[in-house]
């Protein structure tokens, strides 16, 4: 059973290279976006702690600055 | 009512959703694949090979729908002057751009045991090249004209010049004589793919637009924060 889903009446390796080629380019894409989307966020964090009082008060009255510094989860 | 699509507002939505998004993903590319390599049945003719079918087919659909929606947002945002259609558009890009890399590839996969050959300058090939191209365009015209006006105006005249080659790629089939078979799917008249084939290559559908769409919203998010990084440093 389990090598007859390997070798797929010989053309096993066409298939299996397929989807392994479309999973590769998955966890390539999502890593790629997630790695951007981390980076960009530090860089927030770190241009926000530099801020005056004055200034990080005015930056905190938007509600989008208040949702990314406390959107802590990194997905 | 364009009120609603304002970043602001949908942040707070977009910046959880990723999570959810990722695990229903999981579960239904889970299923999809057992159901593709191992449960639906090999074909009378292709054999085995069909199963390529499943990650090939879905693949090209999404990279088509993706291009389509790219063009109908681009076209919107400019005559509306709507900036977050063209940073939703964005933000759809790469997602797009890989799933014609993936069909163009695992075509040629499938092409080998099938055709004899891994590629042919036949006429749903060569489209398809032709917009795996223009994404590639699209995506560097916005690392040149970084969210500016102008990057606006030409991703907009590139998805125009694109979107010309979508109807051509559909009925490139029926249009010239190609390798290609025609479309064993038609919503409009029957079908001629069978049920236990037809069910696993749904699965996939749904599984592929899952992650395009976590990939759009973990982008979105991201160049969100970009433009708020700019915000502080003007503040």
């Amino acid at each position: 059973m389990i090598s007859e889903i390997l070798t797929m009446n010989g053309y096993g390796l066409y298939v299996w290279s397929a989807f392994a080629f479309t999973l590769l380019n998955f966890t390539l894409l999502y890593v790629v976006i997630k790695i951007q989307y981390i980076k960009e966020k530090k860089k927030f964090i770190a241009k926000f702690g530099a801020l005056n009082s004055e200034r990080a008060k005015v930056a905190k009255s938007q509600s989008i600055n208040k949702e990314i510094l406390s959107n802590t989860s990194t997905i | 009512m364009f009120k609603y699509f304002e970043p602001n507002k949908i942040f707070s939505i977009t910046s959880k959703a990723p999570k959810y998004v990722l695990f229903l993903f999981v579960i239904i590319l889970t299923v999809g694949l057992i159901e593709a390599l191992v449960l639906s049945p090999e074909d009378y003719k292709q054999s085995h090979s069909v199963r390529i079918m499943y990650v090939h087919v879905p693949a090209a659909w999404i990279c088509l729908g993706i291009f389509s929606m790219i063009t109908f947002l681009s076209v919107i945002g400019y005559i509306f002057k709507i900036r977050n259609f063209f940073l939703i558009s964005k933000s759809l890009a790469p997602s797009g751009f890989v799933f014609s890399v993936i069909a163009l590839v695992t075509g040629s996969i499938w092409g080998k045991p099938t055709w004899g050959t891994w590629w042919a300058w036949d006429a749903r090939i060569t489209s398809m090249l032709i917009l795996s191209l223009f994404y590639v365009i699209y995506l560097i015209a916005w690392r040149i004209y970084d969210n500016n006006d102008k990057a606006f105006k030409i991703t907009s005249i590139i998805t125009v010049a694109g979107i010309i080659n979508v109807p051509i790629i559909k009925y490139s089939v029926d249009w010239w004589n190609t390798l290609h078979q025609p479309a064993s799917i038609n919503i409009l008249s029957e079908s001629s793919i069978h049920v236990s084939m037809l069910y696993p290559l749904l699965i996939m559908t749904a599984a592929f637009t899952l992650f395009s769409l976590l990939i759009f919203l973990m982008k979105y998010n991201t160049e969100l924060i970009k433009i708020k990084n700019k915000g502080l440093d003007r503040l």
